[in-house]
Formats: C-alpha cells, sequence, structure tokens
C-alpha cells in the first residue's frame, strides 16, 4: 500500500507540474467558469421569465448550470493527458516500471477532482460577488462539491475509455466537441425542467447532468431536501459504476 | 525482491512468435544474451526489431514461445523483470513541460526509491549524463541528443542488471550520437548488459559484443561483429556487406514500426 501511495502520489504531482507550466490552460481553466457565470448571467439576467427558471434571480439558477458544466469540460478533458503520453512514449516508459497499472488512472482521478473542486469553489465564490449566497450555507457547498466529484468521476472515466478507444488525439477532440453542446442543451443547466417541450425534458431527465444539476440548484435556491439528494447521489453513484466498468474493460486491454 | 538466478544468463529468448491479427511480427525467434554483454538487433525496417524489444521489457505479451529475463518469465512475474531493466523507447519520450529534474523524481518514486537514495542516485544520473547545469530547464528546450539522455537517466535510478535501447541514436547529430555511445560504453565497464536495436551499422559495429541480424521475424545471423565480417566475402567484407548478404536489402536510415 505503501508502494502504491508513492507511485499514484508521484504520478498525480507530475500532472500538477505540467499545469502550472500550462500558465494559459491554468488561467483559462479557472477563471472561464467565471466568465460563463458573468456573461450568461448578465445577457439572459433581463430576459427573464421567472417561470422558466422558478426564481427571480437569474445568476442564482445559472450557477448551477455552470458548476456542471464546468465538471462537464473537466471530466470530458480527463483523458487527454493520457492520449498524449501515448503517442509521445511517454505511457510505455511509464508501463515499463513496476508500477500498479491502476495508479496511473487513479493518478489522474485525482488531479481531475481536485481541479474540478477547486473550479467549483472559485464559481460559488463569484457567485457570492454576484448576491449568490447557497440557503443550506456551507454544509450546502461540502454537498455541491460532493455531487460535483461524483459526476465527474463518471465522466473522467468514460473520457478514460474513449481515449483509448480512439486512435488519434484529433479523433478524440472532434468527438468530445461533437457530444459536449448537446450534453449541456439536452440538461436543465440554462433553462428548468418544467420549461422544456414534454419530449425534451423526458431525455433531459436521462442526463447525469441534470440530475446533479437539479441537487446543486436545490441546495444553493431551496434548502435541504433529503430524499432527493438520496436518491441523486445513489444513482450518481450507479452512472460512475457503470463508467467505470466501461472504462476498465478498455483500459486493462490497452495497458497490460 | 526476489534475487535473479545468474543461471539462464540475462535474456533468454525461446520460440517467440508475436502477431498482430494477421502479421506475423516476431516468427519463432531464439536469442540468449549473456550478463554484462552488450547484444545488437539488427534488421531493415519492419524486421520485427521494436516488437521484440518491446516483449522483452514487458509492454506486449508474445503469442507464444517465453521470454525470462535473468531468471524471471515476462508474462508470469512482469514486476520483477520491470524492477531489472531500464527501457529507453525510440520516440523522445520525455515529457516536454517537465524539468530533468523533475523527470528523474517521478522515476524514483515509481521505483519506490527511499528519498535519502533518491537524492543521491538524481546526483548521481545528472552527473553521468552531463545535465547537472541543466537540470532545471523544462526539458521542451532541450536539443534531441540532450532529451535522450535525460531519458538515459530515467532508466538508470533503479540501477537496473540491463538496460535496453530501441534505435538510441536516430536522428541525432553525429556529436550527441558519440556522446550517447559514450555513455553506454562507460555503462558497460560498470558491468551493464545492454541490448541495443540499432539501424546504424557502425553503431553496432563500435558498440556491440554480438550483434543477431533479423528479417521478417525470424534470425538470419548471430555472432561477433568480426565473425559475421569474416564469414562473408572471405574477411574484408564490411558490415554493410554482411547486412545485404543476411537480408536482401540495404539498410534505411529512417524510422520503424
Amino acid at each position: 500500500m505503501n508502494a502504491y501511495w508513492q507511485e499514484t502520489a508521484a504520478l498525480t504531482r507530475r500532472w500538477f507540474q505540467r499545469l502550472l507550466r500550462e500558465r494559459m490552460t491554468l488561467v483559462f481553466g479557472l477563471f472561464q467558469p467565471m466568465l460563463w457565470l458573468i456573461l450568461f448571467g448578465s445577457s439572459f439576467k433581463n430576459a427573464t421569465m421567472p417561470q422558466a427558471f422558478g426564481t427571480e434571480n437569474y445568476f442564482a439558477f445559472m450557477t448551477a448550470g455552470v458548476v456542471v458544466m464546468t465538471v462537464l469540460n473537466s471530466g470530458l478533458a480527463g483523458g487527454i493527458d493520457l492520449i498524449f503520453d501515448r503517442e509521445t512514449g511517454f505511457l510505455d516508459r511509464l508501463l515499463v516500471a513496476p508500477i500498479a497499472r491502476s495508479s496511473i488512472i487513479v493518478s489522474r482521478f485525482l488531479f481531475v477532482m481536485a481541479l474540478s473542486g477547486l473550479q467549483i469553489l472559485i464559481i460559488l465564490a463569484t457567485a457570492w460577488l454576484l448576491d449568490v449566497v447557497p440557503v443550506t450555507g456551507l454544509g450546502g457547498v461540502a454537498i455541491i462539491l460532493l455531487v460535483g466529484v461524483l459526476l465527474g468521476v463518471g465522466l473522467t472515466a468514460l473520457s478514460l475509455g474513449l481515449a483509448f478507444s480512439i486512435s488519434s488525439h484529433s479523433g478524440f477532440f472532434a468527438l468530445i466537441g461533437f457530444i459536449t453542446l448537446p450534453l449541456i442543451f439536452v440538461s436543465s443547466a440554462l433553462v428548468s425542467l418544467d420549461a422544456m417541450p414534454v419530449w425534451l425534458r423526458a431525455i433531459a431527465a436521462l442526463n447525469p447532468m441534470t440530475w446533479t444539476i437539479e441537487a446543486v440548484r436545490s441546495l444553493i435556491l431551496e434548502g435541504w431536501f433529503w430524499p432527493r439528494l438520496f436518491l441523486i447521489i445513489s444513482a450518481l453513484i450507479v452512472f460512475d459504476a457503470c463508467c467505470v466498468a466501461f472504462s476498465s474493460r478498455i483500459l486493462r486491454r490497452s495497458m497490460g | 525482491m526476489n534475487e535473479p538466478s545468474a543461471i539462464g544468463g540475462a535474456v533468454r529468448v525461446s520460440k517467440l512468435v508475436k502477431r498482430f491479427g494477421s502479421l506475423l511480427a516476431v516468427d519463432g525467434l531464439d536469442l540468449n544474451v549473456e550478463p554484462g554483454e552488450v547484444f545488437g538487433l539488427l534488421g531493415p525496417n519492419g524486421a520485427g526489431k521494436t516488437t521484440t524489444l518491446k516483449v522483452l521489457v514487458t509492454l506486449l505479451r508474445p503469442t507464444s514461445g517465453t521470454v525470462k529475463i535473468f531468471g524471471h518469465d515476462v508474462v508470469l512475474n512482469p514486476d520483477a523483470v520491470r524492477r531489472l531493466i531500464g527501457y529507453v523507447p525510440q520516440e523522445r519520450a520525455v515529457d516536454r513541460l517537465l524539468n530533468a529534474r523533475q523527470h528523474l523524481e517521478l522515476f524514483t518514486n515509481l521505483y519506490h526509491l527511499p528519498a535519502a537514495v533518491a537524492a543521491d542516485r538524481i546526483a548521481e544520473a545528472l552527473r553521468l549524463v552531463n545535465l547537472e547545469d541543466r537540470a532545471g530547464e523544462p526539458v521542451g528546450k532541450f536539443s534531441g541528443g540532450m532529451k535522450k539522455r535525460v531519458e538515459i537517466a530515467c532508466g538508470l535510478l533503479h540501477q537496473p542488471k540491463a538496460l535496453f535501447l530501441d534505435e538510441p541514436t536516430l536522428g541525432l547529430d553525429v556529436q550527441s550520437r558519440l556522446q550517447v555511445w559514450e555513455h553506454l560504453r562507460q555503462l558497460k565497464r560498470q558491468g551493464m548488459t545492454i541490448v541495443i536495436n540499432s539501424n546504424y551499422l557502425e553503431e553496432a559495429d563500435q558498440l556491440c559484443d554480438r550483434v543477431a541480424i533479423i528479417d521478417k521475424g525470424q534470425l538470419r545471423a548471430l555472432g561477433r561483429p568480426q565473425e559475421l565480417k569474416h564469414g562473408v566475402g572471405g574477411g574484408v567484407a564490411s558490415m554493410e556487406e554482411v547486412f545485404i548478404h543476411y537480408t536482401g536489402h540495404r539498410i534505411r536510415d529512417e524510422a520503424i514500426i
């Protein structure tokens, strides 16, 4: 276990070392969600139909959407660095070391989850500057982090699986670009479920992003609804298990 | 960690076959490398050299046949093999965003060295490849030769008993090539077993105690460079002529599979 922790910690540290060298990625990664919130929120604010959002405060409504969109972007991008490692041959170097194959994957999860957590906190801090304070307080913030991370685990697993089933990084980028926007629009990120046409609402209800958004939104706007939170958290755990099962087959085949 | 048995030599390859779908990359190869030997695998592009090396270093599983490294089977006991070997792939397999020291720190942890030992090994490795002054710079700014030296340093931290290099000087300028050769000679003097894939006949001639010429995944010739040259054309053959004699083609100076 000690050896496992030593290798996993070193691999995780490497992802942070890379991020710190990629200043632009770092800055955009951390502050793009802020921009989303401010620009989206400001432009939609005056077009608000309270019945479509269930609140007078569009910033408050939008915060949950931006939290989850950010988790989506970071999660789906989670496999990219390993694609580059495979293409440069660096992955082979790692695989020739006497390490558990899973430590490479676990390091990726730790890194993406830490980054997503940081992004969520920045979004909530920005929202706070815009007068959006979660009615559930710090306890709510903790649960927002939890559901965000739960969604992120599944998405990162999916991304890692896709990264190893698609032969080139350009193909991977094309696929990620293709699925991101539909996933956002077929969710309650921008509009509440009640305001959607019935067919769209039916699809959106199956989207794990919607579940997460609904949990985050109710923690910000409404308060503690434990039965619903438990249901959502359980559903996210099932989603994670499916994604991990899908990807671990592919990863086991590619990494021996 | 199990002590490797000296019996059975450094590398024992027996009836190795590796297939990718319908492509037969390695076709019944037998090879032995003795401890302390510098052994060269020569062959035209696509001959199966890289595939063979990847099986030896546990990156590919053989379709059939057995490979033992210091007595450990690469399929049954890959981690025991991995602790005993260093591997330098053909690509510039460095992380251009990390500096040389960060590379070395990463690999000391992947080989589970305690921090106190790691610091000494890193200093030693940087000294060996003459990168002490440049250890803090991102590797992305390095020349090809310097990147290759970082890679070699990463492969030596755990003091392996054997080092496997795939085309170690491919694409390097003459000076860098000579420098890499000098590092390898130094390692040989310390008793390291070295297996090199090469497209450069001069490299094999200069460095290797013995070479195997392979083509289409099969062994075509095996022996000391001198012996091979004597065996072809009455003792005055060059390595080039030896190579053409056994493979029927001229060697090409380009990347292989």
